[in-house]
């Protein structure tokens, strides 16, 4: 089966600096396809070169098994990280500006309704608050009903509730059948929202697979997570990881009911004791080495 | 080119400009305020052209007291005076009583003072100009609408151009199936159309009051001031075409913009200044728009009496699109 989008062994240069150093991906029709990394991994540019507007210094990106041609500008919706749009144009009369540039395209009522648009219709782009404004430039990149859709981190300074409402949009699209590309600082937005994801730094990738697939790869072990004045300051006794947090004390283990055996022997109150599975967020640390917004 | 693509920028670039109000009003008013200004500066009998100190409390017999455009400024203290003449704030001093004058030798308006005083040569008849006067309010009006046309066109399409780039909106625009060609199209017809109405209502708004010569025909007019504004706004695309910092293209477009409004003959005449200064000029479009209005509205010129005029814009305006399509980067 030919994937839908496909990259070979793209590199660019940025004045004698290496932002992506061969980088090559497939990705198929209907999924949500994440690439996470930390700032400077080359996540971007690897984006905009999928997006066809970045000319990668060597390499290929073909769509269904073409280059990216009009064909391609055609059936993609893009929603870039940073963006502006017209001044003194209302929403209704930006989303109709885009419409028109496409020769298909999905209706305006049923484009409003779904990003909920319907109370700023008449706007003035100038005025529209970071939630709002990124729901227009999400129906932006819907409105020639794209087999492909790039979101370029979609929720950055949105507050949690309109983080978890632009959620639900991408899982409208998702259900609609849609591929979406998606690049998020966030690991639960990863989490919550992508089929497969790629973990880049220093421009290549670094890990790749379903979050499920990756975390069972890189982990066998829950965390314990207990206060840390609830925690003895002398633990030589565990035979397990412990990592000593600023408030907290992490301990991995494989195997809880002896860890907790060790604790109650140790005479540590467990009251307060919390018991987590690996994130996407330990598994970015432990493959970057990088706090995840650093 | 797609021509439904190239009317969907189109729209919404002629509604950003007409919405915003400042912009719009100073695209009218600007013009009208210095056509307006000019005309009630020079109506009546005109400016003084010298300025005479003269020592009071003498007899005033002279016939030279009677001269029109120079204005005779009481003078009580004949030091004082010596000393603005020294400094060329009087032109000369007077003093009738005495039979004495001072001018300063290196006053280009004593010397001529010194000889209207002295008489100059005698014997010659005069002979008076007749038919319509041109006042210079006539001849002003095609500067001032070329000139409002060249800022409107550079700051207005490559300025604006250049703050899309800055801001994403045209990566956006270029994530789009939008062409440069059809982006550029449209920047063009939106803002031709928009200079060539504000220049007709600018025009026919401040005739009604000044009533200006024209003895050529207007249809010519308007085809010189659409050919001109294209080669403006070619002009202003060309400078946009690469630029993404607002102050650099600032800095490039007073660059350009200066100049022209000083050597195109937007205020003045060229007659009589430097042959290189005249042949430098004529590399700036603004001078063939001016050359070619002036002569259509006060000569009564015909296209093909400002054919070289017209065909050096058009020459213009084809290397300034092609350049700047060329040149031109979304980002």
């Amino acid at each position: 089966m030919t994937a839908l989008l496909e990259a070979t062994d793209l590199v660019k240069h940025y004045r004698g600096v290496k932002a992506v150093d061969g980088v090559s991906l497939a990705i198929e029709q209907g999924v949500c396809f994440g690439l996470l990394g930390p700032n400077g991994a080359g996540k971007t540019t690897t984006v905009e070169m999928l997006e066809g507007i970045n000319e990668p210094t060597s390499g290929d990106v073909r769509y269904q098994g073409g280059p990216l041609g009009s064909r391609f500008r055609d059936e993609a919706g893009i929603m870039f990280q940073t963006t502006a749009l017209q001044d003194y144009i209302t929403v209704r009369e930006t989303l109709e500006m885009f419409r028109r540039m496409y020769p298909r395209t999905v209706s305006l009522p049923e484009l409003i309704e779904s990003c909920s648009l319907q109370e700023f219709l008449d706007r003035d782009n100038r005025k529209l608050s970071g939630g709002q404004r990124q729901r227009l430039l999400l129906a932006i990149a819907l409105v020639n009903d794209p087999q492909v859709v790039f979101l370029d981190e979609p929720t950055t300074g949105l507050d949690p509730q309109a983080r978890r409402n632009f959620w639900a949009l991408v899982h409208d699209i998702k259900a609609a059948g849609k591929t979406v590309i998606l690049t998020t600082h966030y690991m639960e937005e990863a989490y919550e929202l992508c089929d497969e994801i790629i973990i880049m730094d220093h421009g290549k990738i670094i890990s790749q697979g379903t979050p499920k697939a990756l975390l069972a790869k890189h982990f066998n072990d829950v965390v314990l997570q207990l206060p840390k004045e609830d925690f003895p300051a002398g633990y030589g006794k565990l035979s397990v990881t412990v990592l000593d947090g600023k408030d907290a004390v992490e301990i991995l283990t494989s195997d809880v009911n002896e860890t907790i055996h060790q604790l109650v022997e140790m005479a540590v109150p467990l009251n307060r004791l919390q018991i987590r599975q690996r994130t996407l967020e330990d598994l970015f640390l432990e493959l970057t080495g990088k706090e995840l917004r650093a | 080119m797609r021509l439904y693509r190239f009317l969907a920028i189109l729209g919404p670039r002629n509604k950003e400009f007409w919405r915003d109000r400042a912009a719009l009003a100073w695209n009218f008013l600007f013009p009208i305020a210095v056509v307006v200004g000019f005309a009630i500066a020079f109506s009546g009998q005109g400016p003084d052209l010298y300025k005479v100190g003269l020592v009071e409390g003498t007899p005033q017999e002279l016939a030279f007291l009677d001269t029109k455009y120079v204005q005779f400024v009481p003078v009580d203290d004949v030091d004082k005076a010596v000393v603005k003449v020294e400094r060329h704030q009087l032109d000369m001093l007077l003093d009738p009583a005495s039979r004495r004058y001072w001018v300063n030798d290196s006053s280009p308006a004593g010397y001529v003072l010194e000889r209207l005083l002295q008489g100059g040569d005698q014997g010659l008849s005069k002979q008076l100009v007749t038919g319509d006067e041109i006042r210079y309010v006539d001849w002003l009006i095609s500067g001032i609408l070329a000139m409002n046309l060249m800022f409107s066109a550079l700051f207005g399409v490559g300025f604006v151009i250049v703050r899309y780039r800055k801001n994403g909106v045209l990566k956006r625009l270029r994530a789009s199936p939008l062409t440069a060609f059809e982006f550029l199209a449209a920047q063009v017809v939106s803002r031709l159309w928009l200079l060539i109405a504000i220049s007709v209502l600018v025009f026919v708004g401040t005739d009604l009051f000044l009533d200006y010569r024209m003895y050529g025909s207007y249809l010519d007019l308007l085809i010189v001031f659409i050919l001109g504004a294209m080669c403006l706004i070619s002009l202003g695309l060309l400078f946009a075409a690469r630029i993404a910092s607002e102050e650099l293209a600032g800095g490039l477009l007073n660059l350009i913009s200066w100049p022209m409004m000083f050597l195109s003959g937007v205020w003045f005449s060229l007659e009589g200044v430097n042959p290189w200064i005249q042949k430098l000029a004529l590399l700036l479009p603004l001078t063939h728009v001016i050359d070619g209005a002036r002569a259509i509205m006060i000569d009564g010129a015909g296209l093909l009496d400002i054919a070289p005029n017209l065909i050096v814009l058009a020459g213009m305006t084809a290397l300034f699109l092609a350049l700047g399509s060329w040149l031109f980067r979304w980002e």
